[in-house]
C-alpha cells in the first residue's frame, strides 16, 4: 500500500473567491482527516486573512472566459459582459448562496474554523513589505509573516500544494 | 471485544447501524486510541446519530461545530484525528459523505 499523506503545506496565491476557497476546503480537509496542515498566503491569497479585505471577496467576471449564466451548464456569458458595474457582485452572491447550501463557511468563519481545527496560517514576507502591511493589518489567526526560507523549514516531511 | 465480530464496510465502520450499541461504541472507541468516552465525547456521538437519523447523512463540521455544543478546538481535543470520521465511526455511521 502506498504512504498515506501526513502533513501538507497549502500556498494560496490568489485573492478572488475561486482563488482562496480551493486552499481554505483543502487545509479544512486535511484537518479532518488528521492530516496536518500549513496555510501560507501569498500575493493577493493574502487578502484571505486580512481584516479589511477577507469579507469583501469576489469572483472575477472580468477575463473569465468559463463564466457561464445562470449556471456552470448554462450559456457561455460573452466575456466583455463581465465588465458591467455589478456582475462580479451578483455571481459572487450567488456563489455564496449555493455555498452556504453546503455548509462552506464565509472567509472569515472559515478562516477561524480551520485555525482552530489545528492549522497553522502563515503570511509571505515578500509581499507584506511590498504591499506595505503590518502585522495589524491581519486577522488574528495568523501565526506569522514568515520568509520563503522558513516556509520551506516549516514544510519539512510535507507535500506542498499551489494554489 | 464482541465488535470485531460485526461486519463492516470498505471505511471500516459498522456495516449495520442496528449493530450498534453503547458498549460496541466504547469498543470501537478504543480502536480508534480513545481509551474513555467521556460525557464531552457523547455529545458528539448523540449529535451525529441524531442528524443521521433526520438528514442521512453525517453533519458537517462546520454544523458539528455550530450546533453540538462542542466548538472546534475541543473537537479536535477530543478526535484528535479527525473529529467527523472518528464520532461518526464510533456513533456506527457511515463515513461522511461531505467535504467541509
Amino acid at each position: 500500500m502506498s504512504q498515506p499523506i501526513e502533513k501538507v503545506s497549502i500556498i494560496v496565491s490568489r485573492g478572488s473567491l475561486d482563488g482562496i476557497y480551493p486552499g481554505l476546503i483543502m487545509a479544512n480537509g486535511a484537518r479532518m482527516e488528521g492530516i496536518d496542515a500549513t496555510l501560507f498566503f501569498t500575493f493577493f491569497g493574502l487578502y484571505a486573512v486580512i481584516n479589511k479585505k477577507m469579507d469583501n471577496i469576489k469572483i472575477a467576471t472580468v477575463g473569465n472566459p468559463a463564466m457561464c449564466v445562470p449556471d456552470a451548464m448554462g450559456f457561455g456569458l460573452p466575456t466583455w459582459m463581465g465588465a458591467i458595474p455589478g456582475m462580479s457582485r451578483y455571481a459572487t452572491s450567488k456563489m455564496k448562496k449555493e455555498m452556504e447550501k453546503l455548509d462552506i463557511p464565509p472567509v472569515r468563519e472559515f478562516v477561524e474554523m480551520i485555525h482552530d481545527a489545528g492549522c497553522k496560517l502563515y503570511g509571505c514576507k515578500a509581499t507584506v513589505d511590498m504591499f506595505h502591511l503590518t502585522k495589524k493589518d491581519f486577522c488574528p489567526q495568523v501565526d506569522d509573516i514568515i520568509s520563503v526560507g522558513q516556509f520551506y523549514e516549516m514544510s519539512a516531511g510535507a507535500q506542498i500544494i499551489f494554489t | 471485544m464482541e465488535t470485531k465480530s460485526l461486519g463492516r464496510d470498505a471505511d471500516g465502520h459498522l456495516a449495520n447501524r442496528n449493530d450498534w450499541n453503547e458498549k460496541v461504541a466504547e469498543d470501537l472507541a478504543i480502536e480508534e486510541g480513545i481509551e474513555k468516552l467521556t460525557d464531552r465525547h457523547w455529545i458528539v456521538i448523540n449529535f451525529m446519530r441524531k442528524e443521521f437519523a433526520e438528514k442521512g447523512d453525517a453533519p458537517s463540521i462546520r454544523k458539528l461545530t455550530k450546533e453540538s455544543g462542542v466548538d472546534t478546538k475541543e473537537l479536535y481535543a477530543l478526535y484528535p484525528k479527525g473529529p467527523a470520521k472518528k464520532s461518526a465511526k464510533i456513533a456506527g455511521l457511515p463515513k461522511p459523505k461531505g467535504c467541509i
